[in-house]
């Protein structure tokens, strides 16, 4: 019998059936939508935190106070604006192009009666140029405004939203008080990709210069005669000397707090890279699990298909005879037992995709951010599975019927 | 029709007195089962031809052999021991593959519970054989094959639409359609009321006798029997008695007898191995 009178006899086979044909390929199909809608979704956190972080810059390192892990150090000596500025000369660390530093102070900004509160940060004006974070009206603070505390802010788009009832509003030059004293509204920064992220919205800030958050909105001072830094946004020469930079922040600082052990550092360097990596490390787990409970639910859809093919041989076992008593040989029995189940899980296969694409489509519409495709990776492996399954799951059932005795078949009941 | 087996040289069908080769030919067939630890000799010697355009019935109680023999007449098992020729093939040597033409080509099938696929049309039940033959012209000849058992305005009808005498139709025109070398009947008119059972006993009269094609019939009906022109009777795995029938009755045309007469024949054991003239 030749392959397309196969195909024939299956789909016939199939089509007597439909009900159950529709109830076996549901098992496929939600197994392969659930392979690619949750593979895709996985992928999509997974891009979307890496943009997150790709916003931080690959060549800035971060430094800020953190407890030491062992040793019998309890106490941290913050890290002073002396040391900041140090770390900014190329004979102390030849690595670093420049430091930008930032402390932060809480506050509550007022508009009318409107009002928000935030965490201030007080930071020297070349943190715009470090975080490559310009502004989008208005400017950002000068030398002049961090020498003389000058009471300018520059607001973030959510800020302005929570201040103004507009994000698209400019409130440059319009006062605001801060901490109960009045302020003037210089700049607005970039909107930032992202809204509600991993790191928090980056639009709802508020910043002032460092000095100003350090003598009118906080007493900062450190007993080395500098101003209390919480964090340290050091610029790199380029992305190569990231390594050399940490060690040479970490070697200075080291000294300057008498670290005498690895673990008594009372501050923590991180960069964007070991940020991406630790958290890279979390959301490869996610989209690992994801895939294997989709996969699971393939699993079971496979065994759906064998289950049922093995009740169809059984409820079939004399329609299995009469075609063999006519002429029919095992092979092509096998023939169309396997084309059925095949047929079966590419259907299941074919549906499957479009579930998963409504799936990744469902998820953008709930979560913009989220960028979700189907890759052609999925749609490969989504068919490639559902053909496996076919034939691994169909095989055992099909060479059933093959090998069934003629006479038997006939008989039974 | 092109014979596709390589025949064995030395073997020559036998002829009969009026010049009719034997279409089939089993010499010595035993066959066993293993029934768990049990060895059943459901035959246990059967010597028996069949020739060109003859009407047979095998007859025979429950256990006697009479399954047996129809399935290994079917190329549906292999004797343990002893040799079929079927139209002149040696079949009981035969693989898996060979005997699964062999009952494509060579024999038609009626079973007594029709045997039809599921909501299939009529035409398409008709072509299954043919598909699995390759045959050309499938359509053509399977709505031939409808017609020539009275269902060619039924081509379309799926089973479930047809009575059962003309399901049982459908099943005949399937068994018709390959021009078997022979129609083998299990009880074709077991399961059909009695005026069904006539058109389907009249069809095969009239199939043997207007297109002279053999038929062979399992029954255990001695009615059914009486129109048929031989009689096998089997018991215990042997034939135990082979006779003409004399006048075979037409269906249609002879009535059968009233329970009330039934009954006195049973009583006075006119059927199995009876007489010949009993049977008239």
């Amino acid at each position: 019998m030749s392959l397309t009178e196969s195909f024939r006899v299956a789909l016939t086979g199939l089509l007597t059936n439909r009900l159950r044909a529709i109830l076996t390929t549901l098992g496929i199909i939600i197994g392969v939508g659930a392979v690619i809608g949750l593979s895709s979704l996985g992928r999509g956190v997974e891009s979307f935190i890496a943009s997150e972080f790709q916003a931080l810059g690959s060549n800035v390192l971060f430094v800020f106070s953190s407890a030491p892990t062992s040793g019998t150090r309890t106490t941290i000596q913050p890290i002073s604006t002396l040391e900041g500025e140090a770390l900014g000369d190329p004979t102390v660390a030849p690595d670093i192009a420049q430091v930008a530093m930032e402390t932060v102070v809480p506050g509550r900004v007022v508009n009318g009666g409107r009002s928000v509160t935030i965490v201030l940060s007080g930071v020297t004006p070349n943190f715009a140029v470090v975080r490559d974070w310009p502004v989008q009206t208005g400017v950002f603070f000068s030398d002049e405004d961090l020498d003389a505390a000058a009471r300018v802010i520059v607001l973030g788009t959510t800020t302005v939203e929570k201040l103004f009832g507009d994000k698209a509003f400019d409130p440059t030059g319009l006062p605001v008080r801060v901490n109960d004293r009045v302020f003037t509204v210089i700049g607005v920064m970039q909107e930032q990709g992202g809204g509600i992220g991993a790191l928090g919205d980056q639009n709802e800030v508020a910043f002032v210069p460092m000095t100003t958050a350090q003598t009118r909105l906080d007493n900062a001072r450190t007993r080395d005669g500098g101003y209390r830094v919480d964090v340290l946004h050091i610029q790199t020469r380029g992305e190569e000397s990231m390594d050399a930079a940490t060690l040479q922040v970490e070697s200075y600082l080291s000294d300057a707090h008498g670290v005498t052990f690895q673990g008594e550092q009372d501050f923590t360097i991180i960069n964007q890279r070991d940020l991406l990596n630790s958290l890279g490390a979390v959301t490869g787990i996610l989209t690992v699990f994801l895939s294997l409970i989709a996969g699971i639910s393939l699993l079971v859809g496979g065994i759906g298909i064998m289950n049922i093919m093995l009740v169809s041989v059984t409820e079939r076992t004399r329609e299995i005879g009469l075609r063999k008593a006519v002429g029919a040989r095992g092979s092509d029995i096998l023939t169309q037992f396997l084309i059925e189940s095949l047929v079966l899980s590419l259907v299941g296969g074919a549906l499957g995709v479009a579930l998963g694409w409504l799936i990744t489509l469902i998820g953008g519409a709930l979560v913009p951010d989220l960028d979700l495709a189907i890759t052609t990776d999925a749609i490969a492996l989504a068919t490639g599975v559902s053909t496996f399954i076919g034939v691994f799951f169909g095989l055992y059932p099909a060479s059933r019927a093959a090998r069934m005795k003629p006479i038997d078949a006939l008989r039974f009941e | 029709m092109v014979s596709l087996f390589k025949k064995k040289p030395a073997y020559q069908p036998p002829v009969d007195e009026t010049g009719r080769k034997a279409v089939i030919d089993i010499r010595g067939v035993t066959k066993t089962y293993l029934m768990g630890d049990i060895e059943v000799n459901a035959l246990r010697g059967v010597d028996l031809q069949i020739y060109q355009g003859e009407f047979v019935a095998i007859m025979g109680p429950s256990g006697s052999g009479k399954s047996t023999l129809m399935n290994v007449l079917g190329a549906l098992d292999q004797p343990t021991t002893g040799e079929y020729f079927l139209d002149g093939v040696n079949v009981s040597k035969m693989t898996e593959s060979d005997l699964a033409r062999t009952r494509n080509q060579k024999i038609g099938f009626v079973f007594q519970s029709f045997n039809l696929l599921k909501r299939t049309p009529a035409l398409r039940q008709v072509e299954l054989p043919l598909i699995y033959g390759g045959a050309a012209n499938r359509t053509k000849r399977a709505k031939a094959a409808l017609e020539s058992v009275g269902l060619g305005s039924r081509l379309d009808h799926l089973p479930s639409e047809l009575s059962g005498g003309q399901q049982q139709r459908v099943a005949i025109a399937r068994a018709l359609v390959t021009e078997p070398a022979m129609i083998l009947a299990d009880e074709p008119t077991g399961n059909l009321d009695s005026r069904s059972g006539t058109e389907v006993m009249q069809i095969f009269q009239s199939l043997n006798r207007d297109k002279g094609i053999t038929v062979v019939f399992v029954t255990h009906d001695p009615w059914i029997a009486r129109h048929t022109n031989r009689v096998v009777i089997l018991r215990d795995g042997r034939v135990v008695s082979d006779r003409m029938v004399s006048q075979p009755l037409i269906a249609g045309k002879d009535e059968r007898p009233s329970e009330a007469d039934e009954m006195e024949s049973v009583l006075k054991d006119a059927y199995y191995g009876g007489k010949e003239e009993e049977y008239n």
